[in-house]
């Protein structure tokens, strides 16, 4: 690890390497974690299956990719095949859960989860998938600093889906009825909104940014039916952090996550990776509870 | 007081028929012996998630914790009271260097298991006063997270035999049937943890506990010791499942970090699984839960090899929708809904 | 402080200096000063939103004030926790009862027993047993010894305030606040609420902080009354004074 760290200081141009990696999977993980927190937000309901629906966005990509569709229609293909998922799920499970204890939900989804891992891993197989374009990369420093073009690509992808989806939320209709809904669902249903639906078109919306997502980092990154843990983890630390309705904490949070993986990754190495992130949600957690109790008030 | 609590003669009778049960089980079914013991032991991992869990209201996800720190505990200590763990480790502690006799296995196992419970007890003391201030899903979370973490720390200690894990010591082959030893043992814990939670759950601690439960600030404002309590009833809780988690090591014989010691996805969701299926808070619903479990598991993973996990998240689902109050409570408000007014 | 105090000398069990709170833009509490002598029963009137309910937060520690004192005892609670401030001796309830809805009715009023004053170790003996005598009284005392086994969670709104009123007088407060104790009551049981409030008062010596819209209860109730308005204390005085106090009058119908 401290021979990890010279490297870092003897070569600065590796550790601007691991900030543009880090921030470029950053925009991934915003993605999601807005995805979550609409859902959370709207219909108090923790969707745990949320790093799943990623993965299965990816799987579906690689495989519209392996059979020669092209990656612009990949995307798309993949948001719209969560999208019908969302909704069987929605009107299958997840309306039974709305207005009930939280922790239903968390259990319910879970149940969601696992039943996609094992039905991914036997319709796709379980090895790393991944949907390489090969567009190569831009070098910066002599070649210290490789910025892979597709992974700017997906990051500049998500920059415009998440404009959309604010937009989406603003502007529309159905966004306004998802943000009444979210804000007052009685008053919301006395005044005519369907409070089911919009709960439903949530779930469903979710589930289509996930798509999407996980499309677009097949692109760049491997896929594998069984990690989708480590993106609902992530999703749920990003929003704990941020708060619920904060875009632009969600998005500099989930930044911000991006490179300090990425530094710890190299540091630490690979294999401590996963463990830094849960200390890292752990002491994250901690500190939110200490600042919050001196208004005494809870993280609850 | 509410009458569920009690110890009528008909409890008495049922307990006493049920450990009548679980004496001869093993004798008369030996080719699950192993799955008995195991089921025991699952009875142990609910009654402790459902006490924090089910009668305070603190959904841990992360218990999995202390029946991994158990697990290494335990095993530490069989094999550092003989050997060096470091090179018991390097060797993946088998061959002819590390023998153990019977004495020497036996008390390293008498010493092992008080161990994990001191070491789990102590570590839930420790992570208490942090961890306890968080409420609802934030918890959850922060102690799905510790689970995990612990896993992958685990898996790169190279004193526990880092990712290729710790066996447990050998028994000698002069002891007999070890598995059977372990079935008792594990039959004692069960009903020392049922019996020890029985007594908690009719104090006024155990109402304490479900106050906290039910309005925590309210509980606060009280002047109830909330803290206190919740400290206490986790340190409890982790106690028994440390001293669970050395007893499964030692059925297992192998210890993977993340696999079987720190098993978040298995025995760390199973637990909650467990105690939500048969009823939460309440003392039966995670035996009953337990024994549900039990059997489901053993058919899915029999009959359905490679559709299992399809059909636990299935069973999960339902549980989670249909029977939010499991089968004991299931049962209850029945009873209540036709019998008092 | 007034005339009433001045004369009896009595010593004051809560005095509230100059508190000050405020949320974001909104001042609930400016500068609000207020004295509770001890064995009496005082009144906090006002109309909706002069910040009674947000004082009695911070006195029971609730939420934390800007700026003043709160002393209880002569000591000042104004940094203490919820927790602390319970186990010193003030004891609330809410407008909306607050009560262990998954504990039976009995439960709930075993394990609010003197818990302030008990030890932590107390707690692990046998519930069923618990000062019973003490219990069945408290049960007795509201009227809900018939409903003593059931969720508290399934009783009448009514009946939870009741068994809310219970809860904290099991816990042998030295002062109780009270918010609202008559609202969304049947007006046919109010003053058997009444009557009770003056036994606790008299027979178990414990004072009492009553916020109060019902202007006939808690004219009848109180010895000396407050009165807030737009977070700011307005009048105070005996019933009589503040029944034809002009400003008060003013407050409430010309509240806008």
């Amino acid at each position: 690890m401290v021979s990890n760290l010279l490297i870092l200081h003897e070569a600065p141009a590796l550790g601007l390497q691991l900030v543009i990696d880090g921030l470029l999977i950053g925009a991934v993980f915003a993605l999601a974690a807005y995805g979550m927190a609409l859902v959370w937000g709207v219909a108090n309901i923790i969707n745990v299956a949320q790093g799943e629906f990623v993965m299965l966005g990816g799987l579906v990509a690689v495989y519209a990719a392996e059979q020669g569709a092209p990656v612009l229609l990949a995307v798309p293909l993949a948001a719209l095949c969560l999208y019908v998922l969302g909704w069987i799920l929605y009107y299958t499970i997840i309306v039974h859960l709305v207005g009930r204890d939280m922790f239903n939900s968390v259990l319910a989804t879970f149940g969601i989860a696992i039943v996609l891992q094992q039905l991914m891993a036997h319709v796709f197989g379980s090895a790393d998938r991944i949907a390489a374009s090969g567009l190569g990369s831009w070098f910066l420093f002599d070649g210290l600093v490789a910025i892979d073009k597709t992974k700017v690509l997906v990051f500049a992808a998500c920059i415009v889906l998440g404009v959309t989806l604010s937009v989406f939320l603003l502007r529309s209709r159905q966004g306004q009825a998802i943000r009444a809904v979210a804000q007052k669902p009685e008053a919301a249903s006395v005044l005519g909104i369907d409070t089911k639906r919009v709960y439903g078109l949530t779930y469903a919306v979710n589930a289509a940014i996930c798509g999407a997502a996980g499309a677009l980092a097949a692109t760049a990154y491997t896929i594998h039916p069984y990690g989708g843990l480590s993106y609902t983890i992530r999703s749920f630390m990003i929003v704990v952090v941020a708060g619920l309705g904060n875009l632009g904490g969600v998005i500099w949070a989930a930044l911000s996550l991006g490179v300090a993986e990425s530094f710890a990754g190299f540091i630490f190495g690979a294999q401590y990776q996963i463990a830094f992130v849960f200390t890292l949600l752990v002491a994250v957690l901690v500190f939110r509870n200490w600042r919050l109790k001196r208004q005494r008030r809870y993280l609850a | 007081m509410d009458e569920t609590r009690a110890l009528t003669p008909k409890r008495c009778l049922m307990i006493a028929g049920l450990l009548a049960v679980g004496g001869v089980a093993p004798v008369l079914l030996p080719a699950y012996q192993l799955q008995l013991t195991e089921l025991l032991l699952f009875m142990v991992f609910a009654l402790c998630w459902d006490l924090v869990g089910g009668q305070m209201g603190y959904n841990s996800f992360g218990n999995v914790l202390f029946v991994g720190l158990g697990m290494y505990a335990a095993a530490v200590v069989q094999v550092g009271l003989f050997y060096d763990v470091g090179l018991y480790n390097e060797a993946r502690g088998g061959g002819t260097d590390f023998v153990f006799n019977e004495s020497q296995f036996l008390t390293g196992l008498a010493l092992g298991i008080p161990a994990a419970a001191l070491v789990s007890a102590l570590a839930a003391w420790l992570l208490g006063s942090l961890v306890l201030t968080m409420r609802g899903h934030y918890f959850a979370i922060c102690t799905l997270g510790l689970g995990i973490a612990a896993g992958q720390i685990a898996a790169g200690i190279p004193w526990l035999g880092a990712g290729s894990g710790m066996l447990t010591p050998n028994p000698p082959d002069s002891l007999g049937h070890v598995s059977l030893l372990l079935y008792y043992l594990a039959l004692g814990l069960a009903v020392l943890c049922t019996l020890t939670f029985a007594w908690l759950l009719s104090t006024r601690f155990g109402l304490t506990l479900n106050a906290i439960r039910d309005d925590e600030d309210k509980a606060e404002a009280m002047g109830i010791k909330t803290h206190a309590a919740k400290v206490t009833a986790w340190v409890v809780a982790a106690g028994f499942l440390g001293a669970a988690g050395a007893l499964y090591g030692n059925m297992v014989r192998f210890i993977d970090p993340i696999q079987t010691a720190f098993a978040g996805a298995t025995i760390g969701v199973w637990m909650i699984l467990m105690a939500l299926l048969g009823g939460k808070g309440t003392l039966a619903g995670p035996i009953v839960g337990a024994i549900v479990f039990q059997l489901t598991k053993e058919l899915f993973w029999t009959y359905l090899l490679g559709w299992q996990r399809v059909a636990l998240g299935l069973l999960i689902i339902l549980v989670a929708v249909f029977f939010p109050s499991g089968l004991v409570g299931f049962v209850r408000d029945r009873k209540r809904a036709e019998g008092k007014p | 402080m007034t005339s009433l105090l001045e004369q009896q000398a009595l010593t004051l069990l809560l005095e509230a200096v100059g508190v000050t709170k405020a949320f974001g833009g909104v001042v609930a509490n400016n500068g609000v000063s207020l004295a509770v002598p001890e064995g009496s029963i005082v009144g906090l009137i006002g109309p909706n939103g002069s910040g009674k309910t947000t004082l009695f937060n911070a006195i029971t520690g609730a939420i934390p004030i800007d700026a003043g004192a709160i002393r209880f005892k002569g000591k000042d609670v104004s940094r203490l926790l919820a927790g602390d401030i319970a186990r010193a001796g003030i004891i609330r309830t809410y407008q909306q009862p607050r009560i262990y809805g998954g504990l039976t009715t009995r439960d709930n009023v075993i394990v609010s027993t003197a818990v302030r004053t008990t030890s932590f170790a107390s707690l692990f003996g046998r519930a069923r047993h618990h000062a019973e005598d003490k219990v069945e009284e408290l049960l007795d005392f509201v009227d809900l010894t018939g409903k003593a086994g059931i969720l508290a969670g399934e009783l009448s709104f009514g009946q939870q305030k009741l068994l809310e009123l219970a809860m904290a007088l099991a816990n042998e407060p030295d002062l109780l606040l009270l918010d609202e104790p008559t609202a969304g009551i049947n007006p046919t049981l109010i003053n058997d609420l009444i009557d009770r409030l003056k036994v606790a008062n008299n027979a178990l010596g414990v004072t009492l902080l009553i916020i109060e819209h019902n202007m006939p209860v808690i004219m009848g109730l109180a010895e000396h009354i407050y009165c807030l308005a737009h977070g700011r204390l307005l009048a105070e005085g005996p019933p009589d004074a503040i029944q034809n106090d002009a400003r008060v009058l003013d407050a409430y119908l010309g509240a806008a």
